[in-house]
């Protein structure tokens, strides 16, 4: 379908890189058998298989193999790290630290542990979308069990200062979770320089299939243990039981192969496709917003407000891109982004605000091809804006006396 | 966004998009909703005697606020200012078959329509000096 379209949503999803599907389709239909399977040749062949992506993706991260533990993604990762780790050390602590501009699947496994009479402390970000690290620290009791701050933000790219938290963690002696799904793959990261003891990861955000992905659980200094959240077999050393998704994990492991070969040209790529958006469409409109921080950022992620047009029209005008927005108006349930909320942007323009996830197919041609789309329509939109009208004519916004319904 | 045909054609050739001069006595203004909350509509009436004989429009918001503003600037033409009272939201949402989390948006339409009838009634009233007017 709409082969025309430009995909540029690469935070959300991404293509699977077709050396990555070549590199699964064995599994499919000639190498089928069960990783679980002792007795023959196609369990030993998959096995093996495992375990050379499970080699892969440790070595990614710095990581051993037997540190690493297969899932069916990032959210099941997260779930599994914060329950089970909050259930392992129940009776040494029941109070959990997290940010305010975590993914749905942190910060609900959070409130569900506060159902179950766990305290957990929500700390909030800098306009830039940083933790604010006094906070952090100042939220530390001795009854604190586990520090949960994503590595890099889903909706506007900030990367956390990991090495600050990893060392503020260990000298209090509480161990440290983070999401790094939007990390891992795009910027380096090393469990032991960053001090992390539980690390959850994901394949479809970095051009592999989606339905899988992985946690790294320290094994030394200190051994983390924690619940499993799955009965059954007892796979992965009794983690994660279920028939491990072999053809998926291969898919994960060339993945991130590919993702750490290419990372620096990568970036460097990406990073100067950003900057030529980002100059480029300054150069044509007025009253542009960029959101979180261009220093500390994943390469291919722009966040940007336009004032005076709101997001979900935007969206509905660039019909040849696929794109995301923070408007509320795009969600079901017309609640406004809780990261813009959380850094400070204020309502009327988190409702102009708009994700562009620039990724590994993504040329310059398209980035100029977007650019120009998004000038036009945001200036035709602009000319339909009593918003817009209000301020050309010198009102202040802020003095009306507006009617919120 | 399953939007239907008649919310995606206003969206894309909204009608009667524009300002009149808002001082104009024969103008009646309405700007409704706020930009927090992501929507605000004016409309604006030109009203001869009783009737409504043009109708303009700019709105900040998503597909179906555009399309319901753009949508009314059409039904209100040719109204009497009573007739034109009596518009419901429902109808909006029958027309343009927007979808039960928009509905607000045909909301916002008809409490425009109503601010910009009360604020021409204001300005008649202010016109030939009434004395309640005044005083307020």
């Amino acid at each position: 379908m709409q082969h025309d379209m430009i995909y540029m949503d690469n935070n959300a999803t991404t293509r699977t890189d077709p050396r990555v599907v070549e590199a699964m389709l064995p599994w499919f239909t000639e190498k089928y058998g069960n990783a679980h399977s002792r007795n023959h040749a196609f369990g030993w062949e998959a096995e093996e298989a495992v375990e050379t992506a499970r080699a892969s993706v440790a070595k990614a991260i710095g990581a051993e193999a037997r540190e690493i533990i297969f899932t069916s993604g990032a959210t099941e990762s997260n779930n599994l790290a914060i329950k089970g780790v909050a259930e392992f050390l129940a009776d040494k602590g029941n109070h959990l630290i997290t940010s305010t501009i975590e993914h749905k699947c942190v910060s609900d496994s959070m409130k569900a542990l506060e159902r179950s009479g766990r305290q957990v402390t929500f700390i909030g970000v800098d306009r830039e979308g940083r933790i604010d690290l006094a906070a952090l620290e100042a939220a530390i009791t001795d009854k604190t069990i586990l520090i949960s701050i994503m590595a890099a933000n889903n909706e506007i790219g900030t990367v956390q200062d990991l090495a600050a938290i990893g060392k503020l963690c260990k000298s209090r002696g509480v161990l440290f979770h983070t999401d790094a799904a939007q990390l891992v793959g795009k910027q380096p990261i090393d469990v032991e320089a960053l001090g992390i003891d539980l690390l959850s990861m994901s394949a479809h955000k970095i051009y592999g299939p989606k339905g899988v992905g992985a946690l790294y659980i320290r094994r030394a200094k200190p051994r983390v243990r924690l619940v499993a959240q799955i009965d059954g077999g007892g796979q992965e050393r009794g983690l994660r039981s279920g028939t491990l998704n072999v053809t998926g994990i291969v898919g994960f492991g060339k993945a991130l192969e590919i993702a750490v070969a290419e990372m620096p040209n990568e970036r460097a790529r990406l990073r100067s496709l950003r900057d030529r958006f980002l100059t480029r469409i300054r150069e044509r409109l007025d009253h542009i917003h960029l959101n979180g921080s261009l220093e500390n950022r994943i390469e291919g992620n722009l966040n940007i407000s336009f004032a005076f047009v709101e997001g979900e029209s935007l969206l509905m005008s660039l019909k040849e891109v696929a794109v995301s927005s923070g408007s509320a108006c795009t969600s079901s349930t017309l609640e406004p982004s809780h990261v813009m909320r959380a850094i400070g942007v204020g309502e009327e323009l988190a409702h102009t605000s708009i994700r562009f996830g620039i990724g590994r197919f993504n040329t310059e041609a398209e980035v100029d091809r977007v650019v120009d789309m998004l000038a036009d329509k945001v200036s035709r939109l602009r000319e339909m804006s009593p918003l817009y009208e209000m301020v050309k004519d010198g009102v202040d916004l802020q003095s009306v006396k507006w009617s919120p319904h | 966004m399953p939007y239907s045909d008649k919310v995606v054609d206003h969206f894309e050739n909204p009608r009667n998009v524009g300002s009149f001069a808002k001082d104009d006595t024969d103008v009646g203004t309405g700007i409704v909703g706020a930009p927090e909350c992501g929507d605000v509509m004016k409309l604006q009436l030109k009203i001869v005697g009783d009737r409504i004989v043009d109708a303009k429009f700019k709105t900040f918001g998503c597909g179906s606020a555009i399309a319901s503003s753009s949508y009314v600037t059409e039904l209100v033409k040719g109204k009497t200012l009573a007739e034109a009272q009596d518009i419901k939201n429902v109808q909006i949402v029958e027309e343009l078959a927007l979808p039960p989390v928009k509905i607000h948006c045909s909301v916002l339409a008809e409490d425009a329509i109503k601010a910009a009838i009360a604020d021409y009634r204001k300005r008649q009233d202010a016109e030939v000096g009434d004395p309640a007017a005044a005083r307020s």
